[in-house]
């Protein structure tokens, strides 16, 4: 029983942090059909940039800001000069944020070097603790309640406030909103620097749960976060939660029982999903 | 300023096509002034061009005496345009209280009034508050499309075939409600319905192949029986 909370909070940790990389995908792609394959630049900029602060300061809090920071200037920047030029355009879309990706991680390496770098966790959140036989990470449980308070936070704006509906209007039919004298334009543009600010969140909570960030390590997280976003369905904010746990899960318990098919199971539950159900688990209507 | 809107020598295009060739027409304040013509003629694509969706490629739009075209369309509707599109436009997965919601840019005693008086008249959108819009029927649809472009103060209403698909018994309660808007704001229509159109409108403009050909009062138009046939099928 032990090994499998013991696996479970695992998995739910790793399920929130994809969880906070597909959600800013799954609403950029939801209001403005944008696909953007840059997204893992934003994930690795904002672990570089909060990892950077948080060695030269100690403060863990702080890394959170700049990495928020740094991900609200990149999606401005990337809104503006990437994705502006290419809407409505898939295949653009595609080959231009593929460019920028490559673009932010080779960027990464020239600002801090080619070289791995070691993040161990802050030190009020390096412990465990013990519930019965049941070692707990403290920080494992703070990711989950990081990505728990962040989802209901969404949700709550999404659902009750007037932005939340103006943003899920604009999913809906952006020209009618427009006509409501809402400016669609800076919607898209906050949702995009709020998915971006996410994404860069992400990256510095991944730093000390991997023990280690490097370059790369952006494309293939956003590997998986757009599995999830399939899997949960294009533009679905609570299908994402469900997927990541999902994809969290199920990668968390294979990596111990079958450790050769700890990567494939992701692509068998998307394979699967597309099969039976194309337009992944949780449809929204656009 | 005795016109509201003054629309003068417009020319629009969609894509390559030349749909709007030259379009010239005057809303005074506080009528209902309804666009005619044939479908395919040019009326919904003068609606979308006066609220900033279609580009303008030449030519001037005045509202209160300021030239809009080319403006942004979130910009046109604040400056007093409300538009009901003739897809209704309805959010669907929004419910009814939604979809007004997102339309009040204020939540104050005075839209709240207006609120509560366009629920009277649309007694159904009440009953219905929390249905989701894509749940309504055509009529229902239409009457909340209508509310919405209502719910704040707008000088303008630019209203495009708000008969379009409904049954008759709709039509009636469509028009009956527009003519108590008429009271209180001034109504750009479109209507193919000319039933609908004389009795609501004050003065008319025909639209034939992206230009306005005639104009006049409507009752005058009523009278006018070769002028009916020939530009708008009706004998």
């Amino acid at each position: 029983m032990d090994l499998i909370v013991t696996l479970g909070v695992n998995g739910l940790a790793t399920g929130m942090l994809i969880f906070l990389l597909a959600a800013g995908l799954t609403l950029i792609f939801g209001l403005m059909s944008v696909l953007n394959f840059a997204h893992g630049g934003l994930f690795i900029w904002g672990a570089y940039a909060g990892v950077w602060i948080y060695t030269a300061t100690n403060s863990f809090i702080l890394a959170i800001i700049l990495a928020i920071l740094t991900g609200l200037v990149l999606g401005l920047v990337t809104e503006r000069l990437i994705i502006r030029p290419v809407y409505g355009n898939h295949i653009q879309q595609i080959l231009i944020t593929l460019g920028f990706m490559l673009v932010l991680q080779e960027l990464i390496k020239v600002v801090f070097g080619p070289d791995q770098k070691a993040v161990d966790p802050p030190a009020w959140l390096a412990s465990s603790f013990q519930i019965g036989d049941v070692i707990l990470i403290k920080y494992r449980l703070f990711i989950i309640i990081v990505g728990l308070l962040l989802f209901f936070t969404i949700f709550f704006l999404l659902k009750k406030t007037r932005i939340g509906l103006i943003v899920r209007a604009g999913v809906m039919n952006r020209e009618m909103v427009q006509t409501l004298g809402i400016n669609i334009r800076f919607v898209f543009m906050a949702v995009f620097m709020v998915g971006a600010a996410l994404a860069a969140l992400s990256g510095v909570l991944h730093a000390p749960y991997s023990g280690v960030i490097y370059a790369e390590m952006g494309l293939e997280f956003s590997i998986l976060a757009f599995i999830v976003v399939v899997i949960g369905g294009m533009g679905s904010f609570t299908g994402s939660l469900f997927a990541a746990l999902l994809v969290g899960l199920a990668q968390a318990f294979m990596a111990y029982y079958v450790p050769a098919l700890s990567l494939a199971v992701n692509m068998l539950i998307m394979t699967i999903v597309l099969i039976f159900r194309p337009q992944g688990l949780f449809k929204v209507k656009g | 300023m005795n016109n509201l809107l003054k629309v003068s020598k417009v020319k629009a295009n969609i894509q390559q096509f030349h749909i709007l060739h030259d379009i010239n027409f005057e809303v005074p304040i506080g009528e209902v002034t309804v666009l005619l013509g044939r479908n395919g003629a040019g009326k919904t694509t003068t609606l979308r061009t006066i609220m900033g969706l279609n580009p303008v490629h030449n030519g001037s739009i005045l509202f209160k005496d300021e030239e809009i075209a080319n403006l942004k369309p979130h910009l046109i509707a604040n400056k007093g345009i409300g538009y009901v599109p003739e897809d209704q436009g309805i959010f669907e997965d929004l419910t009814v209280g939604e979809n007004l919601r997102v339309a009040m840019k204020r939540e104050d005693q005075e839209t709240t009034e207006r609120l509560d008086w366009i629920l009277d008249l649309f007694p159904d959108l009440k009953k219905f508050w929390k249905k989701p819009g894509g749940q309504l029927s055509g009529g229902q649809k239409q009457m909340l499309a209508i509310a919405r472009a209502y719910v704040n103060e707008n000088d303008l209403l630019l209203i495009d075939e708000p008969s379009k698909g409904l049954a008759p018994i709709v039509v009636e309660k469509v028009m009956e409600t527009i003519l108590q808007m008429k009271e209180k704001t001034t109504i750009l229509l479109v209507e193919q319905n000319f039933h609908m159109a004389s009795k609501i409108g004050d003065r008319f403009y025909i639209i034939d192949d992206g230009q306005t050909v005639h104009n006049g009062l409507m009752e005058d138009l009523r009278q006018d029986k070769v002028l009916m046939k020939k530009y708008l099928g009706v004998s």
